[in-house]
């Protein structure tokens, strides 16, 4: 009787994983998301930092200001920003296959993730810079510094603060994209969310991955803010 | 000594050129501070900037004790500008590093190692009286504090010139003196050569020794303080002066706007004019200083004597120059405007607005 598989598998699928089975599903599938953002975000940090010291400064006004090389840049960006995350993450499949000679799991999902975390990083730290005053750049230019000194501690020094909020409103879309990527098969919180609450409608395992999709945003919002209070001189002292 | 030859500036090409600073013809030796004055859109800001080499002239030479700076490709230019200490408005000071990190900046920049930085940063905060805020960052610092601090992060490079860029703006009366009377110590102390940019007129008083009016991006008159001062025909010298509201003269009487027109007025010139004339005279409104050792000053006298020729001669014995006041000012009792231009002053009354 080698036929009694189907039906021992249905009506275990049909019924609400137990409780107690929720640590063994969501510790694995929670540590995939981490590493998946993580990735990803070290990616955005490492490019997207440049590319909006770039922006700003071949912006008119900035120090080394080059309209076109700018206009080309801002545009790049732009396009990148343009696209839905799932309309992205499908249209670049072969890209991400290219690249990582696979179009499902963790290296999959990053090649999406990274390009639209990049332009999105770009424009937020982009607008924190330019928050910065400039005669403060002014003051630095007066002080002798060579562009890249000026860069680092005027520019990106005084914006630290800003930038680092930014950085956590990004980490968070990305835990949001980590989920969208779930759907192609990138695992993570994501993929258990649809596999089982969606498509099984399992209630609990529904349930348990919205309470820990909170709880780690919750996390990850309360960090960054910690971070900013301890880098920003007046809200350390209070 | 920095000296500024024929330096124009120019903005936007062809037809849209705008000429912000025209042929501009200005000389500071070492130990001389020389106050730009100017209103809003004359160009200071533009000068500024041209003076600390932020800004490349568009034709003209920007010297510093003998070697044109102007011209130097943009790497030298980094290293020129460590000739020029610019202290900014408001500071502009780095948030996030305590006063002496941002006096350090520079020194950083250069690649002075850190203990000698520490030392240095040390005498520069004693210097400008800040030894017990070292620590501190600019938010807890008064707007005073943060302007010191500008100062000293402006002489780390022990520079030849200093620039102050409306430094003083937006400070109280208070600590606008005490950080005019430190400049004037670091100019005797280190033999700088201040250019003091401001659009306020009463600090230029308290600070400088000579004075440069920018109107338009020229410079339309410059001169020694004292010389304007005492120069009845110079619309600096007047403007310079503060602007009194002088008292009603009373029935029958006159009122005088009174100037220095010259070095010697004796201190008790309103007595030797009363006796001249042969009445008393009424002092209205009056302001009197010592600037560089020599008296200057204007004020309103109220006379009845009714001979213009007579009373003006009485006045200029003494060298003063007396002008009859419109009497509207006087019987309405409201700010007055400049006194009554002669003809080769028609400007003075739009000036007078235009500084208001």
């Amino acid at each position: 009787m080698g036929v009694t598989l189907p039906s021992a598998v249905i009506v275990r699928t049909l019924a609400d994983t137990p409780i107690a089975d929720l640590p063994a599903l969501l510790v694995p599938a929670l540590g995939e998301t981490l590493a998946m953002v993580g990735i990803v975000m070290l990616v955005v940090v490492l490019a997207g930092t440049p590319t909006a010291v770039c922006l700003h400064n071949m912006a008119p006004g900035g120090l080394f200001e080059n309209k076109a090389v700018y206009g080309v840049l801002s545009w790049i960006v732009n396009i990148g920003r343009s696209l839905p995350f799932l309309v992205l993450m499908a249209a670049i499949v072969p890209f991400t296959r290219f690249v990582t000679g696979t179009n499902i799991g963790i290296a999959a999902a990053v090649v999406p993730m990274s390009l639209a975390g990049i332009p999105f990083f770009a424009r937020l730290v982009e607008n924190c810079l330019r928050e910065v005053p400039r005669s403060v750049t002014q003051a630095a230019r007066a002080s002798g510094g060579s562009p890249l000194q000026i860069i680092r501690s005027a520019q990106l020094g005084e914006a630290f603060p800003a930038i680092l909020g930014g950085l956590t409103i990004n980490t968070i879309a990305m835990i949001e994209y980590s989920a969208i990527a779930g759907t192609i098969g990138a695992g993570g919180i994501g993929y258990v969310a649809v596999t089982y609450g969606y498509q099984r409608f399992d209630q609990t395992v529904m349930i348990a991955t919205v309470v820990l999709l909170i709880a780690l945003v919750t996390a990850v919002q309360l960090l960054g803010d910690g971070l900013v209070r301890a880098t920003t001189p007046h809200l350390r002292r209070r | 000594m920095i000296s500024l030859k024929q330096l124009t500036k120019v903005y936007g090409r062809g037809p849209d050129a705008v000429t912000v600073l025209d042929r501009l013809d200005v000389e500071v030796a070492s130990g001389e501070i020389l106050a730009v004055v100017g209103p809003s859109g004359a160009g200071k800001s533009t000068l500024a900037q041209c003076i600390n080499l932020l800004e490349r002239p568009t034709s003209g030479q920007v010297v510093v004790n003998g070697e044109d700076l102007s011209g130097l490709p943009e790497h030298r230019l980094r290293v020129a500008r460590r000739r020029i200490g610019t202290v900014f408005q408001s500071a502009s000071l780095l948030s996030r590093r305590t006063a002496a990190e941002n006096v350090a900046l520079p020194l950083e920049y250069l690649g002075v190692t850190p203990a000698e930085a520490k030392a240095r940063v040390a005498e520069l905060l004693e210097r400008v009286g800040l030894s017990h805020r070292a620590h501190h960052y600019p938010f807890e610092l008064s707007g005073g504090q943060r302007q010191r601090v500008g100062i000293a992060r402006a002489l780390a490079l022990r520079p030849s010139v200093l620039l102050s860029d409306e430094a003083t703006s937006g400070l109280d009366p208070e600590t606008t003196r005490s950080v005019v009377s430190l400049l004037r110590q670091l100019r005797d102390d280190l033999d700088l050569a201040v250019v003091f940019i401001t659009h306020e007129m009463d600090t230029v008083l308290h600070v400088a020794d000579s004075a440069a009016r920018l109107d338009r991006g020229r410079i339309v008159e410059q001169g020694r303080l004292v010389d304007l001062l005492t120069d009845h025909d110079s619309a600096l010298g007047r403007a310079l002066q503060p602007r009194l509201s002088p008292a009603d003269p009373g029935a029958g009487a006159r009122a005088w706007h009174v100037t220095y027109d010259s070095r010697a007025v004796p201190a008790d010139w309103l007595q030797r004019v009363s006796a001249d004339l042969g009445e008393p005279a009424a002092l209205l409104a009056a302001t009197i200083q010592n600037i560089g050792g020599t008296s200057t000053g204007n004020a309103t006298v109220g006379l009845v004597a009714p001979d213009a020729v007579r009373v003006e001669a009485a006045f200029a014995r003494h060298g003063l120059r007396a002008v009859l006041r419109p009497t509207h000012h006087a019987t309405r009792g409201t700010a007055p405007e400049t006194p009554p231009a002669e003809p080769t002053l028609t400007t003075t009354r739009k000036e007078a607005a235009l500084w208001a």
